[in-house]
């Protein structure tokens, strides 16, 4: 229910100018703007009867007033975040909510539980939460606060609170339903555009992640032979007397531009990997909230169709319709500027990104240059 | 050296032709020609441009030209030849002899081996190797009329000589063990060098996906679009610039190939001497029986058991006359037999020292060559570094745009 949606995030007057927002988004500059530090670490494995888990441990650090203690510790597991993840996209079904990392991997031979698996997806928690910490709404919501600060059983007992599984199972059928009619016709334009340039990105995003994991592999791959390279002319260096010298001088280099490039490996794997992926999640995240959004103006549209065939209801109609066109504006209202900062937010982390790729490339080429 | 041929005439392998022929079976064959062109250097000191002679030559006919100076010049490390066919060949590395790159760099390889050549003190002076560079007809059958072929050891005789041989000089030893690490080593370090330049050439060609992708990705950005598309651009330049970076690498390769050859040809140097001492033992132990065996005809005693003698008992003996006729034969034989020793003994100490002389003069060169080709190598890769510099500077400066 609308109304009810809406009153459980703290909404003050919505911010329609993107320029405000900017402010507000770059948590990595300006850290005294923050008063909400959280960090997610230290996995533990967990080993019951009937299953085996990873908990993480979450440290939230505030001086906001509406936290009744400054410090807080929790443990969570992946289930715990993704319930989080499903109450903000029920409250606020027309803002960007940030991917979660992906339940299993497919693609490679990474175990489940592998530690190289744990750690990615642990980065991937600790961005989750502070994305969700630096939004200018979804910070203040009130499940979002729960999930920091409660303790296990706390969680447990709250989880199971909120609107029932029928209930929960009729909004999906009038989601459905109005999904029929789309919401498509009279779309604004800005959101076709919108989807127009979805469909683009995500093409695009996706083949960048291919292009960024074949980049890894074949530096590993040349890695690997190198490691190989060097060895050799230390070996031939054993048999000559005039020339060892200058083998042993090769070796070294050879040697030195292995660990150079185990750097730039690193790099990658750090930073450019991660948030490419990140964004191929967006891009499926931002499909599905123009899609909602659609549905949302669905709603209005089938009613606004009852009411030219239903003239005995015409006031309760309209009625409705009043309540649904608010709720269709604050849903595009919202959508319009989480969408202007999401856009902001990509272009600072692709810059980032992709500056930083070139900075390792150089690190890489000085470091051997040098060595020679 | 100053009386080398190198240093009288310019000799350049300039060109390379494809033709077509009949072989020696009637069959039709295609095959690359080599341009040899020859110039006196002396016209040139004075600002005259002398006439250049020149004339063509197929890989077989150096092939024939080495074998004749193996056989002649047994005590010399003869150069080698470039490889006949493509190895240590990475994957974009056309295995095929009729490449156009394989062809340039055999080229190139034979230019440096008439070089080498023409640069050794004794080599140079040798009339089939002058007639090969100037006279373009009969140069193969003048080469067949040496007689060098019959002059050539048989693999197998050098085999056995390997093995039984029981006092080879122990430099010679030492110098086959030498060779024959000197060839293990630059064969594996050739391998991985074609392994490494695999990878390396695909981590620069992955990049150039980026060049589309970001001009795709740049028609639906406003901001970001320029940065976008220039940055593309940039890695696509990078991913080209690796095809020049490993031509140049190959190059050093070949340098490197050169020396795995020589290993060839030292081992052939020690193979002859295990020979020439195989010889040596061989006829002093023939000489020593001899001489027993005339003592033991001489004296009456039987020393050594031998089927001659153990006949003469079964059978009966000899008559005193037909005992000093066979004694005569034996001093005869023992005569020639000392002669024979002695002169393989001065062959043998000639060989030893002139071949001792032509390695130490191989082993400067070579120690001085491959200092060379490593500095090479460095500076090749500090040049491979500069341009990834210099492109990933200038896409940094276009991501910052974005």
């Amino acid at each position: 229910d609308a109304s009810l949606a809406e009153a459980n995030s703290f909404s003050p007057s919505m911010p329609t100018s993107p320029s405000s927002m900017i402010n507000q988004y770059k948590f990595e500059d300006e850290p005294d703007l923050r008063d909400l530090f959280i960090t997610v670490d230290d996995p533990e494995s967990h080993i019951t009867a009937i299953e085996t888990f990873i908990t993480y441990r979450v440290v939230t650090k505030t001086s906001r007033s509406e936290f009744d203690s400054s410090e807080y510790e929790v443990r969570r597991r992946y289930q715990d975040f993704l319930w989080l993840k499903s109450k903000l996209e029920e409250a606020h079904p027309t803002l960007i909510i940030p991917p979660l990392p992906e339940k299993f991997i497919m693609k490679g031979m990474v175990e489940r539980f592998s530690d190289e698996f744990i750690e990615t997806r642990r980065k991937a928690l600790h961005k989750f939460l502070n994305r969700i910490a630096d939004h200018p709404t979804l910070t203040f919501n009130e499940d979002f606060k729960i999930f920091l600060t409660a303790q296990a059983w706390e969680l447990s007992s709250h989880k199971k609170q909120g609107p029932g599984l029928l209930s929960r199972m009729g909004q999906t059928v009038r989601a459905v339903a109005s999904s029929v009619r789309g919401g498509v016709k009279n779309r604004p334009e800005m959101f076709t555009e919108m989807n127009d340039y979805m469909e683009t990105f995500s093409q695009k995003i996706n083949v960048l992640d291919k292009i960024a994991h074949r980049i890894y592999k074949e530096e590993r791959e040349y890695f690997n032979e190198m490691k190989e390279y060097g060895p050799i002319h230390t070996l031939w260096s054993a048999s000559e007397e005039d020339v060892a010298d200058s083998l042993k001088g090769v070796a070294s280099c050879i040697d030195k531009c292995c660990k150079a490039t185990e750097k730039r490996m690193a790099g990658l794997s750090e930073n450019l990997l991660p948030i490419i992926h990140e964004y191929v999640l967006y891009s499926e995240i931002l499909m599905g909230v123009l899609k909602r959004r659609d549905q949302i103006q669905g709603e209005l549209d089938s009613k606004v169709d009852a009411l030219a065939s239903k003239k005995a209801e015409k006031d309760l109609i309209t009625e409705e319709i009043g309540k649904l066109e608010d709720k269709v504006e604050c849903a595009n209202n919202a959508l319009k500027a989480d969408w202007d900062r999401w856009k902001q937010n990509m272009q600072y982390d692709m810059r980032s990104a992709f500056t930083n790729v070139a900075e390792n490339n150089l690190r890489y080429y000085e470091e051997v240059k040098h060595t020679y | 050296m100053d009386d080398c041929l190198s240093k009288k005439i310019e000799i350049t392998v300039s060109e390379a032709e494809k033709r077509t022929g009949r072989n020696a079976m009637n069959m039709q064959e295609t095959y690359t020609a080599y341009l040899i062109e020859t110039r006196a250097v002396e016209s040139q000191n004075e600002g005259q441009c002398s006439p250049v002679d020149s004339l063509w030559r197929r890989y077989s006919e150096f092939e024939l030209l080495r074998n004749y100076l193996l056989v002649t010049y047994p005590h010399i490390v003869v150069p080698p030849l470039p490889e006949k066919r493509a190895d240590f060949v990475w994957h974009k590395l056309s295995a095929d002899n009729m490449d156009p790159d394989f062809v340039e760099r055999r080229r190139i390889g034979l230019e440096n081996f008439l070089l080498r050549v023409a640069s050794h003190p004794f080599l140079c002076r040798d009339n089939i190797f002058y007639s090969f560079l100037t006279q373009e007809g009969g140069w193969k059958e003048m080469v067949n009329e040496t007689g060098f072929q019959l002059k050539a050891d048989s693999r197998l005789k050098a085999l056995n000589a390997t093995f039984r041989v029981k006092n080879p000089d122990k430099r010679f030893t030492e110098l086959k063990h030498y060779s024959d690490e000197l060839q293990s080593v630059i064969s594996h370090l050739l391998r991985v060098r074609a392994r490494v330049a695999d990878r390396l050439y695909g981590v620069y060609k992955v990049h150039g996906n980026y060049g589309r992708v970001f001009s795709e990705w740049s028609a639906i950005e406003k901001e970001m679009g320029d940065g976008l598309q220039s940055a593309g651009h940039h890695m696509d330049v990078y991913a080209a610039s690796i095809d020049d970076i490993l031509e140049e690498e190959e190059h050093y390769a070949d340098q490197l190939k050169e020396y795995l050859f020589y290993a060839e040809a030292l081992r052939a140097v020690c193979r002859k001497h295990e020979l020439m001492q195989y010889d040596l033992e061989m006829a002093a132990q023939d000489l020593t029986s001899k001489k027993q065996q005339c003592e033991e005809l001489a004296t009456g005693t039987v020393r050594t058991f031998s089927l001659k003698g153990m006949t003469s008992k079964l059978f009966g003996q000899e008559t005193p006359e037909q005992r000093e006729a066979k004694i005569k034969v034996l001093e005869e034989q023992i005569q020639e037999g000392e002669e024979q020793l002695k002169s393989k003994n001065l062959e043998g100490r000639d060989f030893v020292k002139s071949a001792w002389a032509d390695i130490e003069r191989f082993k400067e060169q070579k120690n001085h060559d491959l200092k060379e080709a490593l500095i090479s190598y460095a500076v090749m890769q500090i040049s491979m570094c500069k341009k990834g510099i210099q492109v990933w500077t200038n896409a940094k400066e276009c991501f910052s745009k974005m």
